[in-house]
């Protein structure tokens, strides 16, 4: 329990103490230490979680089980990796004059900040604070998106606050109809939003309230997740902010939205006794799906086109869960392992491309195999790995998704062959040239670390091959927790 | 039952929710940016007068807190910043017209109708104070909603925006009584510090595209040209 505490409390000392203290020589160092120290708390939770099973704090606050312990792990982990790409990433930054010292400050206490609210998000029991977390998440963000003050980045930033923060609102209004539901079943009862209340009470709660809110919490978490149509907000926010914060919001704020509709749809599947949830998530999925896929071939700009690939794979996931059963869940829930963790090393990887190049446009960045090896080489294995090519992870998790399909929705497969070879040589179209083509002439090697990417690679390599133990068991509990059995 | 049968309570929040929807119809077509802010503070007073009206009904004296936090927020904090903020960047005078006034307040009437017929299976197990409230609140959302759609003027999108919160909070007081005290106090967090953001965002966007009419953001476009 302390473990947990510390996890959540780590992250908010240090987000108060970058603020007050301000920008100084060592705060990207320290920054990685707090992450360090964050991560090696949630292990520790981890740990605690597969030793003794779900943990409950005393004021039924807080609750960690099998489905939301591993994306605890998951999150501290991209943010220690992120924290390591960022001290050089954005003390280049410095040096080129694109960042001056009150905003690294605003930086450091706010990449401090998104973590505690992802932390909270994903930690809580209570469903009403699940979402003050996540738009609490938004309002962390989003004068990151707009650091550096460019007239882009400004209409970035502003298209963010205010198309989340409208978005996010459908899902307060969710929130609170299931709150009105299960008042009706516990009247006058502070615990009525608990998620292990609720949970247990799943069957009284009065369904027609429940399909109503399950559709405005699906647009509005669905805004966060970025599915189509609801994603406008996305490409832009990843395309202009700081490309550390790209990659932790793609690789962990879009988990975490869908994290909270698995969660509702868990509550509200079995209590309607139908698939209307299911079918919902299906429709949005394919509907992104498909659309990032034909987008991604229209972008210039290479973080943008990282983005649409993020809504791309957003989509497959929700896919996944809305077919339902314990092969394609368990086939989504390793998808947002897999993903997070190719996309944040995919946009560390790109981040150091772009200051090599000096430009995010595609059309600019060059041979960065010949001017950069150790950049070269991860750009193409994070695409290889993201495309879903064997023997990475991605591969794996599509695969089982793919069986999954064929077994409930034989038809579905073929627009997802296609919408995956769509994106396929979308990504490969563009990568070719930026990997191998004639770097232009004076283009030097940068400062990078790139262990973080190698780090992630190896991990997403490794799930590729052999899921551990400890992973497929949690895995497993949490695909009995969302469909009622276990795969293994 | 009729609405003369009602409890004398009831009847009174009822008008209130009605006053509330008609404050939200004026957001919607005021295109003076001082006396668009001022409505929004008598929105919020009106939500206040509900709060409380609620507390003393329910017998649920945890509703008092919330009561004040939107008095001193949406009453007070929220207008007043937004006045300094107008001042400030001297828009004080600026008037926007809005587009196609008459079809956007058609528009309004339309979400009305449309709440109503959303929230008719709950009505259908509810009582009936709370029926014809739970319908006029998500009214205020949508309407919060598409005022954000239909204003150019970054400050008349935060007001819409802020008036969906009260929407939003109109619907936790009045069908649940308002949710744990928690969530009650992180939403109120949420709130303070999007309003303290927006006023930063007003001089970014005002530095940055030279003015605060949004029209003027379409650099960037779903597809690169």
């Amino acid at each position: 329990m302390t473990a947990l505490y510390l996890t959540l409390l780590i992250p908010l000392a240090a987000t108060l103490a970058f603020a007050l203290i301000g920008h100084w020589k060592h705060a990207g160092s320290l920054n990685l230490l707090v992450c360090a120290a964050t991560f090696a708390t949630s292990l520790s939770c981890a740990v605690d979680v597969f030793n003794n099973g779900a943990l409950m704090s005393p004021g039924k606050l807080f609750y960690v089980d099998a489905f939301n312990v591993y994306l605890v792990l998951v999150n501290a982990l991209v943010g220690l990796t992120t924290a390591i790409f960022s001290r050089p990433y954005m003390a280049h930054e410095v040096e080129i004059g694109r960042v001056d010292d009150a905003r690294m400050r605003l930086y450091h206490s706010m990449y401090q900040g998104f973590l505690l609210t992802m932390l909270v998000a994903l930690t809580t029991n209570n469903l009403g604070l699940l979402w003050v977390a996540v738009e609490g998440a938004t309002l962390a963000t989003v004068l990151l998106v707009s650091l550096y003050r460019t007239p882009e980045s400004i209409e970035a930033g502003w298209k963010y606050f205010i198309l989340c923060g409208v978005g996010i609102a459908q899902a307060l209004f969710g929130t609170v109809l299931i709150y009105f539901a299960a008042e009706r079943v516990l009247p006058g009862s502070e615990d009525a939003l608990l998620w292990s209340v609720l949970k247990d009470h799943a069957a009284e709660l009065e369904p027609t309230v429940l399909t109503l809110a399950f559709v405005f919490l699906l647009v509005g978490y669905g805004t966060k997740i970025g599915l189509v149509p609801l994603h406008n907000w996305l490409p832009d926010a990843h395309s202009e902010g700081p490309t550390p914060m790209s990659a932790i919001l793609s690789g962990l704020l879009l988990n975490i939205a869908l994290y909270a509709v698995v969660r509702y749809k868990m509550l509200i599947e079995p209590a309607l006794g139908n698939h209307l949830p299911g079918y919902l998530m299906m429709g949005f999925g394919m509907l992104s799906f498909t659309v990032a896929g034909i987008l991604l071939h229209r972008q210039k700009d290479i973080k943008r086109m990282f983005s649409y690939s993020s809504i791309e794979h957003m989509g497959l996931m929700t896919l996944a869960f809305g077919i339902g059963g314990p092969l394609a869940t368990f086939g989504g829930l390793l998808h947002m392992i897999v993903h997070s963790l190719t996309k944040s090393a995919i946009f560390v990887t790109v981040g150091h491309a772009a200051h090599v190049a000096g430009t995010q446009s595609i059309d600019k960045i060059r041979g960065l195999i010949r001017t950069q090896p150790s950049i070269g080489w991860s750009f193409l294995l994070g695409v290889v790995a993201i495309a879903g090519f064997p023997p990475f992870g991605v591969f794996t998790s599509e695969f089982l998704l793919f069986s999954a399909t064929i077994k409930s929705w034989p038809l579905l497969v073929i627009p997802l062959l296609i919408g995956l070879a769509v994106a396929f040589a979308g990504l490969f179209r563009h990568l070719q040239p930026m990997v191998f083509g004639e770097p232009p002439a004076g283009q030097v090697p940068v400062k990078a670390n790139m262990l973080p990417v190698l780090l992630h690679l190896l991990v997403v390599l490794w799930l590729g091959i052999a899921i551990p133990d400890v992973l497929s068991r949690w895995l497993d509990q949490a695909t009995i927790m969302v469909v009622g059995r276990g795969l293994l | 039952m009729s609405l003369t049968q009602l409890p004398l309570a009831e009847q009174f929040v009822l008008t209130l929710a009605a006053l509330i929807l008609f404050t939200s119809f004026l957001l919607l077509a005021q295109s003076r940016i001082v006396s668009l802010i001022h409505t929004f503070a008598w929105q919020g007073a009106l939500l206040f007068i509900a709060t409380c009206l609620m507390a003393v009904t329910s017998g649920r004296h945890h509703l008092f807190i919330s009561a004040f936090m939107t008095l001193a927020l949406k009453v007070f904090f929220i207008p007043w910043q937004l006045r300094r903020l107008v001042v400030r960047l001297d828009i004080r005078r600026e008037v926007e017209t809005v587009g196609n006034a008459s079809l956007v307040m058609i528009g309004g009437g339309a979400l009305v109708l449309f709440s109503y017929y959303v929230v008719q299976p709950i009505r259908e197990l509810s009582f009936l104070a709370t029926r014809n409230t739970i319908a006029i609140s998500l009214a205020v959302i949508l309407i919060g909603m598409l005022m954000i759609i239909t204003r150019r003027k970054a400050v008349a999108q935060v007001i819409g925006f802020m008036s969906m919160e009260n929407g939003l909070f109109f619907a936790a007081v009045v069908a649940t009584y308002g949710m744990p005290m928690v969530v009650e106090l992180g939403v109120a967090f949420d709130v303070l510090v999007a309003a303290i953001l927006f006023g930063i965002f007003f001089f970014q966007l005002r530095s940055g595209i030279g003015s605060l009419d949004v029209d003027h953001l379409n650099r960037l476009h779903e597809v690169d040209r």
